[in-house]
């Protein structure tokens, strides 16, 4: 993945940092400049939010043929996960068997390693969950 | 006024692997070697973990216990490790990120074996007695290799700890420090080596005890203290045996010794070795309790400090995120096929 | 606006197509569908392409000029259009070029659609393939193509109770229908044991829940109703296209167990067509996984919400049941070249109403609907065909 694709999302993908509409309140992940259900009138009243970490699982499966980039996690778990706020992201579940991960199961937000640039290139870090305390 | 600790955080992943199963793998009695080290098992980072990912696990932690701390006042982060992902672009800009402290703020990673990580709360606590920053934050990381089959694969293991440093509201005190360095090769690594080398025998006498002790008494005597004025000592753990050895030899005894001596469960976490420790003390010291720390890293150097708690242990929130002993007790165990293939022992295909 | 009708219908055998390459398949079909229409290449004033990746596959872009190229109409110097929409491409395709004929700026219009995943290898085509769903916030954090419609499926077994054995009978039904289907990629019936036994890809689908990676291509000529009857006793009319886009992760979708996008394209389609889902005969639905035959039949309307795996498993939509889903084998049986894909369903419709489905063909058919989606949903497209009077 080119260098600055991934350096400009640091801010969702370190801190979760998403938007809050100052029209309607609702929430989004990641930020957007214009809520989709208030168009015009949210314009200029974006606010900056960061997501709490927790969240439940909506869904989930257990990768088993995944992507040579994923090869050592593999088999993973890969959830949907509704966060505290309302929206819903996508991730892997970690720290826990995969027969496990329940529907509705509460989980929190890790710090890990998502992939790399091959031995030489740059290393990606984002949002993995794992389960709630 | 001295800088004191005002927040800590340590992480362990959560994946062992015992001495007895990567014995057998070498055709070597890996009970008898556990034994020999008094290591009943080892921590294992995840495939998806490394010294960055560990250091914002522990620094998270660090400011989950004392949300009073505002990231932005930490003017300065410094992560020590012998294993930093990257050998240019340090870990510090990363955790710096990843704890909303950037962008302003002044950051670099050290090395020092396995005393990188106290090198670094030194800096800091120069950096905050005089007042050029209000916080600094010292973390020691390690996902440390030893070579398949030597000796140090026993023990070498992964771990990590955060200390924010600074004057307000300090959970304990760092009455001294004192250091005692030396140039001396009983361990190292060659730049793009991928395991490390050690003298053998060597790393004991003249490298280990030489240095730990000779530090210790510097801080008994700039303390003015003896062994039983402490209530807890931690000494660097690359085994269950050495520190033991040098706090007997210093005059402490089992209780004082028992706390911080995680070695034994979570191997040698090299640069997170002592810090983990002194972690695992914090989590249930009291006010008023004395602590003795000398940590040792190879080439060779100790730091030696002497700390006391004070009340403000009591207004951070200790169980916020998980205590040294809940991460250390949550455990699963691997077989050595996994360990080989988290640890990229396997020689994959390139390209 | 004019009416649309069928002229003409080609596809190529699909599979693992070691000896073709992406050119010679495109050409294939469109040759086969030209002759079929028993028009000449001076009569063809456009020609629409849907491909979604050969740019990845084959290094190759603007490949709609290529096709015309090297299907010896360059004389022609015509209009040529690469339409590009996930999975829905070839149907997109048909839309578009159906809009340039209603619009009355083309009277014949070949429409084709191609892929070839073959020439690189598996775990890269699978990445191809996911290169339609959400990169920044899916793919990047582990999610495959297979991995977000498990997931659909998983929701719906938790709200529905679909069972693992109802998923597998849309597989074992399409297998049914494919060993009928002499172009099809799998021409072999399976059983229930050998799709639940499968080695899991993303569970709870495995192997045999997910349509293979394929090479082939489909062709249709598309003509002004008006002036078809001079080239054919028996066109199909298209007689009305739904097409809805929606967002694109999985996980901001209003509801995981439908696709809005079908459910907006059919409405749209019906719409246009004055005709309901009861209507329909026969239908060849997106089944990339077999959880999406189940939500497509829901989504159609075809079965209320929740009771598609059900439906399927009593056998609802089997050939000359209630309704026949996928004679031709499905995306799971007949394959999946990606961008031949919408114009391969149209084409085994088109077969069915002009009474040429051979062994597989459904008694009666007048109307039939063909269902494309692209990516995990963020597009989906309804074509509803009948026979011309």
């Amino acid at each position: 993945m080119a260098i600055p694709r991934f350096w400009r999302e640091i801010p969702s993908r370190y801190n979760l940092i998403g938007s809050k509409c100052g029209n309607c309140g609702a929430s989004d992940f990641p930020p957007r400049a214009v809520c989709p259900r208030c168009g015009r009138k949210s314009v200029g009243r974006m606010e900056r939010l960061k997501l709490s970490g927790r969240g439940k699982v909506v869904s989930h499966t257990v990768i088993h043929d995944a992507p040579k980039n994923f090869d050592m996690m593999k088999p993973y778990v890969l959830a949907i996960v509704e966060m505290d706020e309302g929206l819903r992201v996508t991730s892997q579940i970690i720290d826990v068997e995969p027969g496990q991960v329940t529907i509705g199961m509460p989980v929190e937000v890790a710090f890990r390693k998502l992939g790399e640039e091959g031995e030489a290139g740059v290393i990606h870090y984002g949002y993995k969950f794992k389960p709630a305390l | 006024m001295t800088a004191g600790i005002v927040s800590y955080g340590g992480y362990v992943p959560r994946y062992r692997i015992t001495p007895k199963e990567i014995g057998a793998v070498w055709g070597v009695d890996g009970e008898a070697m556990g034994k020999g080290l008094n290591i009943r098992s080892k921590s294992v980072p995840g495939p998806d973990e490394d010294v960055i990912t560990m250091s914002v696990e522990a620094a998270r932690s660090a400011l989950r216990k004392a949300p009073h701390i505002d990231p932005k006042d930490v003017g300065a982060i410094y992560v020590g490790s012998e294993s930093h992902p990257y050998a240019v672009k340090p870990t510090a800009t990363i955790v710096a990120e990843a704890i909303e402290a950037a962008p302003i703020l002044t950051a670099a990673d050290f090395e020092f074996a396995c005393k990188a990580g106290t090198a670094a709360i030194q800096t800091c606590m120069g950096l905050t007695m005089s007042d050029m920053y209000r916080y600094g934050m010292a973390i020691g990381a390690d996902t440390s290799q030893g070579a398949p089959s030597d000796a140090l694969e026993y023990s070498a293991s992964a771990g990590a700890a955060a200390f924010v440093i600074g004057k307000d509201l300090a959970i304990a005190t760092l009455n001294h420090t004192i250091s005692y360095t030396t140039d001396t090769p009983d361990f190292w690594r060659r730049e793009g080596q991928a395991y490390p080398s050690h003298g053998g025998r060597f790393t004991g006498e003249p490298a280990y005890f030489k240095h730990v002790l000779s530090c210790a008494n510097l801080l008994f005597k700039r303390a003015g203290t003896r062994a039983e004025d402490y209530d807890f000592a931690v000494f660097h753990q690359p085994n269950g045996k050495f520190p033991v050895r040098a706090g007997k030899t210093l005059g402490f005894l089992d209780k004082q010794l028992e706390t911080g001596l995680l070695v034994r469960e979570i191997g040698n976490t090299y640069s997170a070795a002592i810090m983990v420790g002194l972690c695992a003390i914090l989590d249930i010291a009291k006010p008023g309790q004395r602590i003795f720390a000398v940590a040792y890293g190879s080439g060779a150097g100790s730091d030696g400090f002497d700390i006391t708690v004070t009340d403000g242990i009591d207004a951070i929130d200790r169980k916020a995120g998980r205590t040294m002993r809940a991460m250390v007790e949550d455990v699963k165990f691997l077989d050595y096929a996994t360990y080989a293939k988290y640890r990229k022992k396997i020689r994959m295909k390139e390209g | 606006m004019r009416g649309v009708s069928v002229i003409g219908v080609g596809e190529t055998q699909f599979g693992e197509l070691w000896d073709k390459s992406f050119r010679e398949l495109g050409i294939e079909a469109g040759l086969k569908a030209i002759q079929d229409a028993k028009i000449a290449a001076e009569n063809v004033d456009a020609l629409y392409v849907g491909n979604m990746s050969a740019g990845k596959f084959i290094d190759q872009e603007h490949v709609a000029s290529l096709v015309a190229d090297y299907a010896g109409l360059s004389d022609q110097h015509l209009p040529t259009i690469r339409v590009e929409g996930g999975g829905a491409c070839g149907a997109i395709a048909i839309h578009q070029a159906a809009m340039s004929i209603a619009s009355g700026v083309h009277d014949i219009v070949v429409v084709g659609g191609a892929e070839k995943m073959t020439d690189v290898g598996d775990l890269e085509a699978m990445q191809i393939l996911s290169s339609t769903t959400d990169q920044e916030w899916e793919s990047v954090f582990g999610a495959t193509f297979a991995g977000l419609f498990a997931m659909m499926a998983r929701r719906h077994m938790f709200e529905y109770g679909t069972t693992r054995e109802q998923l597998a009978s849309v597989a074992v039904k399409n297998h049914r229908h494919g060993a009928l289907n002499p172009n099809a990629q799998f021409q072999r019936e399976i059983t229930m044991e050998m799709v639940l036994q499968a080695p899991m890809v993303a569970e709870p689908l495995g192997l045999f829940d997910c349509a293979p990676l394929s090479d082939g291509a489909a062709a249709l000529v598309l003509c002004a109703a008006e002036k078809a009857r001079k080239f054919t006793d028996a066109p199909v009319n298209l007689i009305g296209t739904g097409h809805a886009s929606d967002v694109m992760a999985v996980h901001d979708r209003r509801d995981l167990t439908t696709i809005d996008a079908t459910v907006i394209a059919g409405k749209r389609a019906f719409h246009a067509a004055k005709k309901t889902p009861n209507d329909v005969k026969v239908a060849e639905v997106h089944d990339n996984f077999t959880i999406g035959e189940i939500l497509a039949v829901e989504d159609l309307r075809f079965v209320p919400k929740g009771k598609g795996g059900f439906a399927t498993e009593d056998g609802e939509t089997a050939l000359n049941a209630r309704i026949s889903v996928n004679t031709s084998g499905g995306l799971k049986a007949r394959g999946q070249p990606v961008g031949a894909t919408g114009v391969a369903q149209a084409v085994e419709i088109v077969r069915q109403l002009r009474g040429e489905g051979g062994k597989r063909q459904v008694s009666g058919a007048e109307l039939g609907l063909t269902h494309t989606l692209g990516g995990t949903g963020a597009t989906a497209v309804v074509h509803l065909f009948a026979r011309g009077d």
